[in-house]
Order: C-alpha cells, then sequence, then structure tokens
C-alpha cells in the first residue's frame, strides 16, 4: 500500500494490515508524524507533540502483536482533545490558564485507550476551555479547515476534525456539550460521535459543564467509530455520572440493514434559517436513507429554538462554578507579584481567561447569583426537562431522529468571532441533544461549493447502535465520507 | 431588563475578574444582549415542570467512606505556582 493511502485510511482498514504485516505500528506512526511535520503548519492542529513517546509506545504495540494479544486498535496512531489530561504531556484545555500544566494523572478515556494499545501523537487544538464553535478563541491560534484554509474547522474539537480530515492521523478524540464533536465533523466532513450522557467517564476531562459534556470518537467512517466507541465507553468509579449499562461491541453488532427503521424528520429543523442549499443535501441523504428502507416521519420538536436560551443559561452556570478552581494558588496561571489574596484571584483568572471564557463565567455567576437565581437557572432547567420531553415524545413515533448538524457549511475566519449571538447559533440543531443526554452523531453527508457538510443523527439513550448501524448503512452506499481535500491546494 | 456598567462590575467582582474600566462599556453591551437572548425562556409556560439537572434524572452513586488512595501530595503540587513544606503559598492575608 502507498504512503498516500495510508493518510486517509480506516482504523478498520490499518488494523487489517497490522494484523498481517503488512505494515507496522512504527511505520505507521512515522507516516503520520511525517503528515504532521508536511502540514500542520497551514493547519494549526496539534499544540503538543510527543513523537518520541510515540515511537516507544508504537514499538511495544508492535511487540503485542506479534505475542497475539493485539484489540484492533493496538497500534492505531491517535491525537487526544487538549481537554483530556495526560499524565506527564500538556494539557493546556488551549488556554493561558493552564500553559503550563502537565497533569499528574491521566483521563480515564485516555488510560482506556493506552490500555488498548493506541499510540498518542499528541495533543490537539480547540477553542479555549472548548468554549466556542470556530476554533477561533484557543491561546494557541486558529485551526484551519483542511477544505479550505480561509475558513474555520468548526468547534469546539476544531483541532481534533481538521488533523482527521487532512489525513494527519486515523482517529482523534474530542468533547460535546453543545455541539463541540457533531458540528466540526459536519465542517470537515469527517465521522463525529456524541454519546449518551454517561456512557463514556468524565474523569480526567477539564470539565465545562459537567451535566452536559461527554467524550466521543473522531473519526472517518461509523465502523471506526464503532470500534473506538466500545474502547472508551464503560462505568467509572472515578465518575459518578458514568452510566452503570452493559458496553456492547458496537462494530460486532454493526448491521447495514435499516429497512424498516423510522426516522423522525423534525419540522424545526427546516424552517426559514436553514439555507436552501443544506436544506436539499440533507433531504438527498434522508432520501438515501429512504431508498435502503427506512421510513422517513414528520414529528416536531417544539422548543428547538428555546433550546439555545436555556443552553446559555444552563452552560455558563455549570461553567462558571466549574472554572472557580482556577484561582492561581493551586495550579495554572499566577500573576506576578500579586499585592493581596483578591489582587492573586483577580489578575490571575483575568490574564489566564480569554473574553469567551470570561464572558460565560460572567453570564453564569449572573444566572446563579441570588435574586436571579429562580428567573434563570431553575427557569432553564424547567425548560430542559421540556425539551427533554419532546424528545421523548418523538421517540414514541420513530427510532432515531436526522437532521442538519450545523446550519450551514464552514465559514470565513472573523465572519462570526466578533458576534457572540451570531457564533450561538451555529448549534442550535445540536445542543438540545445534550440537554436531553442524548446520543447525536455527524456524517458527511455531502458538499456545497466544494465544502462537506453533515447530516445529524440522533439516538434514544443507550441506543448509539442505531445510529451506528444509520450511519454505516449510509456510508456502504454513498462516498462522502472518502473524499480528501486537495492537500497541494492547502499548502500552496 | 437592561444591565448597568455598575450591575456587570458586581457580577465580575463576584466571579473574581478584573473588568479594564475602558473595556466595561462593551463588555457590558455584549452581556446585555446575550441576556436579551436567555430572556426568551420566560416565554416558555413551566408551570409546575421539575427542575432537570441531570438528563437521566440520575442520582449519584455513594461509595463507602474509606480511604481509597494514598498520599500523592508531593505529585500532585508539582504543578503548583509556589509551595513551601507542603504548604501553597499565597499573599500575606492577615498582617
Amino acid at each position: 500500500m502507498s504512503d498516500a493511502s495510508l493518510s486517509f485510511a480506516s482504523i478498520a482498514e490499518l488494523s487489517a494490515m497490522l494484523e498481517t504485516g503488512e505494515v507496522s505500528s512504527v511505520e505507521l506512526t512515522r507516516h503520520f508524524c511525517n503528515r504532521i511535520d508536511q502540514y500542520d503548519g497551514c493547519i494549526n492542529s496539534f499544540i503538543t507533540r510527543c513523537e518520541e513517546q510515540a515511537l516507544a509506545s508504537a514499538l511495544a504495540a508492535d511487540q503485542r502483536r506479534s505475542s497475539g494479544d493485539a484489540t484492533p486498535l493496538t497500534g492505531i496512531p491517535i491525537a487526544h482533545k487538549d481537554i483530556f489530561c495526560t499524565q506527564g504531556i500538556k494539557t493546556s484545555c488551549a488556554s493561558r490558564m493552564l500553559d503550563n500544566f502537565v497533569p499528574p494523572y491521566s483521563a480515564t478515556v485516555v488510560s482506556k485507550l493506552d490500555a488498548v494499545g493506541t499510540v498518542t501523537l499528541g495533543k490537539v487544538n480547540m477553542d479555549e476551555f472548548a468554549m466556542g464553535s470556530s476554533n477561533e478563541t484557543s491561546f494557541y491560534g486558529p485551526v484551519a479547515n483542511p477544505w479550505d484554509r480561509t475558513r474555520v474547522p468548526g468547534g469546539s474539537s476544531g483541532g481534533s476534525a481538521a488533523a482527521v480530515a487532512a489525513g494527519l492521523v486515523p482517529f482523534a478524540t474530542g468533547t460535546d456539550t453543545g455541539g463541540s464533536i457533531r458540528q466540526p465533523a459536519s465542517l470537515c466532513g469527517i465521522t463525529g460521535l456524541k454519546p449518551t450522557y454517561g456512557r463514556v467517564s468524565r474523569l480526567g476531562i477539564i470539565a465545562f459543564a459537567s451535566s452536559l459534556d461527554q467524550a466521543g470518537p473522531m473519526t472517518r467512517t461509523a465502523e471506526d467509530a464503532a470500534i473506538v466507541l466500545s474502547a472508551m465507553s464503560g462505568i467509572d468509579p472515578g465518575d459518578s455520572t458514568s452510566a452503570d449499562v452493559p458496553v456492547p461491541d458496537f462494530r460486532a453488532l454493526l448491521n447495514a440493514d435499516i429497512r424498516g427503521l423510522r426516522i423522525g424528520v423534525p419540522q424545526e429543523y427546516f424552517n426559514a434559517d436553514l439555507s436552501v442549499e443544506v436544506g436539499d443535501t440533507i433531504h438527498a441523504a434522508l432520501a438515501e436513507l429512504e431508498a435502503a428502507g427506512a421510513q422517513l416521519v414528520d414529528i416536531s420538536l417544539p422548543h428547538t429554538h428555546e433550546g439555545i436560551a436555556t443552553y446559555y443559561v444552563i452552560a455558563p452556570a455549570e461553567a462558571s462554578a466549574n472554572l472557580s478552581r482556577y484561582d492561581g494558588v493551586r495550579f495554572g496561571h499566577r500573576c506576578d507579584n500579586p499585592i493581596d489574596l483578591n489582587d492573586l484571584y483577580e489578575r490571575s483568572r483575568s490574564e489566564g481567561f480569554g473574553d469567551e471564557v470570561q464572558r460565560r463565567i460572567l453570564v453564569g455567576t449572573y444566572a446563579l447569583s441570588a435574586g436571579f437565581y429562580d428567573a434563570y437557572f431553575k427557569k432553564a432547567q424547567q425548560v430542559r426537562r421540556i425539551i427533554a420531553n419532546d424528545f421523548k415524545q418523538a421517540f414514541e413515533q420513530v427510532d432515531i431522529i436526522a437532521g442538519p448538524a450545523a446550519p450551514g457549511v464552514a465559514f470565513k475566519h472573523g465572519d462570526k468571532a466578533a458576534d457572540p449571538l451570531t457564533m450561538y447559533m451555529e448549534d442550535v440543531y445540536t445542543l438540545s441533544v445534550n440537554l436531553a443526554g442524548l446520543p447525536g452523531m455527524s456524517i458527511p453527508a455531502g458538499f456545497i461549493n466544494g465544502l462537506p457538510l453533515g447530516l445529524q443523527l440522533i439516538g434514544k439513550a443507550f441506543d448509539e447502535q442505531t445510529l451506528l448501524n444509520t450511519g454505516h448503512c449510509f456510508q456502504q452506499r454513498t462516498t462522502w465520507h472518502r473524499s480528501q481535500p486537495d492537500m497541494t491546494r492547502l499548502t500552496a | 431588563m437592561s444591565v448597568t456598567p455598575t450591575d456587570v462590575a458586581q457580577v465580575a467582582q463576584l466571579a473574581r475578574l478584573k473588568i479594564q474600566d475602558t473595556a466595561l462599556e462593551d463588555v457590558t453591551e455584549r452581556f446585555g444582549r446575550i441576556l436579551d437572548l436567555v430572556n426568551e425562556l420566560h416565554n416558555v409556560d413551566t408551570h409546575n415542570v421539575e427542575p432537570m439537572s441531570n438528563p437521566h434524572d440520575m442520582t449519584q452513586r455513594l461509595r463507602p467512606d474509606t480511604v481509597t488512595e494514598t498520599n500523592q501530595r508531593a505529585q500532585l503540587q508539582s504543578v503548583s505556582p509556589a509551595v513551601e513544606e507542603g504548604y501553597f503559598l499565597v499573599p500575606k492575608v492577615i498582617d
């Protein structure tokens, strides 16, 4: 197999090649490190690289495979979003606040993937503290979309999405609080799965909004997402919100036969805010699923619009509490020459956090403050239940729900950064899924003017299998997920 | 409901953030627009609706109150800005 075809091969394909000995993990690791050397100067997807450690892990993975003890992921290179704590490797959350933070422990997700033998190439860029939809709030600079470097990759897992889309790594981890896996997956033309809340341990994932955060795989195919999800998932004594639900072998259970599957199409996802081109592309994807034997059912999620207001109370409120730990005392950025303790707190925090993070802390503090708690935080939690009930009712009629993952394709750098409200609308189709705690996935569904667009699939709680099956079926019938960006144009 | 720069400065003080005087007008304007957005919540009738804090209405598991970890103070303090003999150093609080 040529070097070029290695770059965009799926995990399943690379795994088969490792198994036959066609390629070794050390060779794969060298190959992807070279790709990063060659292209990441234009993309800026990596914050930290760890090539030396990666080669040592690759060597160990090759030995493990030769002793007959391999899993499908043994020896496969990976990048972790820089929100996952990695013992001994800087974990910045793309913030000046944590620019000097080298965690003394690893996230459960990282430990689990280490244990099956993945090879960590480095830590990838993101919006600061996962707050953003364009990867423009990173302390380490914006990430370019490999399909057009003048455009954003989406966010907050923009580095993960861009690295996979550019063939710099076969897969990456991401986290999704309001759409941060699915929206960048849509904008970069890859497959991104946000599991059910509780499916994956949050231990060691730097907290943004604890009742919404969930980690998931960002891959080329639904089959790869199935492989990775099984390895990431499971109850963890270190996360008391992780769910005591059995983890299936999602890949073994993959079934591309979706005849009779009832797919709900929410009318609110196709209103006047959605451009004609996006609507047409999504309808064409739905028609493909219908041709595969699924049945499309019109449904209503009446509080879709109010989801934005609900999310922008609950997420900042939880963030303001979570980010109170950054006080300049125990770890993270500390200002120079503090006059007194209050000065230490205020200057360390104001110097350490960027504008969007400070904005959300302010909104969250306001929503939780005396006199406003009932009007904002409690009210938002009540509307959250109404939104969750909308989904429950819809799932009485259908097996999954489908629609756009984002309102449009990748936009230009700077186009939305000046106005936080415009940016917040990027997540209009994704954030209610987090409020309801459901699994959601974006799969490549077509192109508009050369830019990829994702179809979002939303499932019942803990029914990731149906999402994966539907995605797998779609990818058996289409080639959108096999499209590659023009790397010569990228570097031109 | 509109917010004033004084309101925002007070919230910033609660959040231990320092907003430069020159930025306060701008921060207040954006803050006000976000409040306008979230005020759409008040269009929804939530009479008798129980607030939802966990999407699966799960309560958190408890474990027996026993020691499960060994002392890792030195390791955990290795990332601290200023420590001495196991203590975190901060500016003098009491004269």
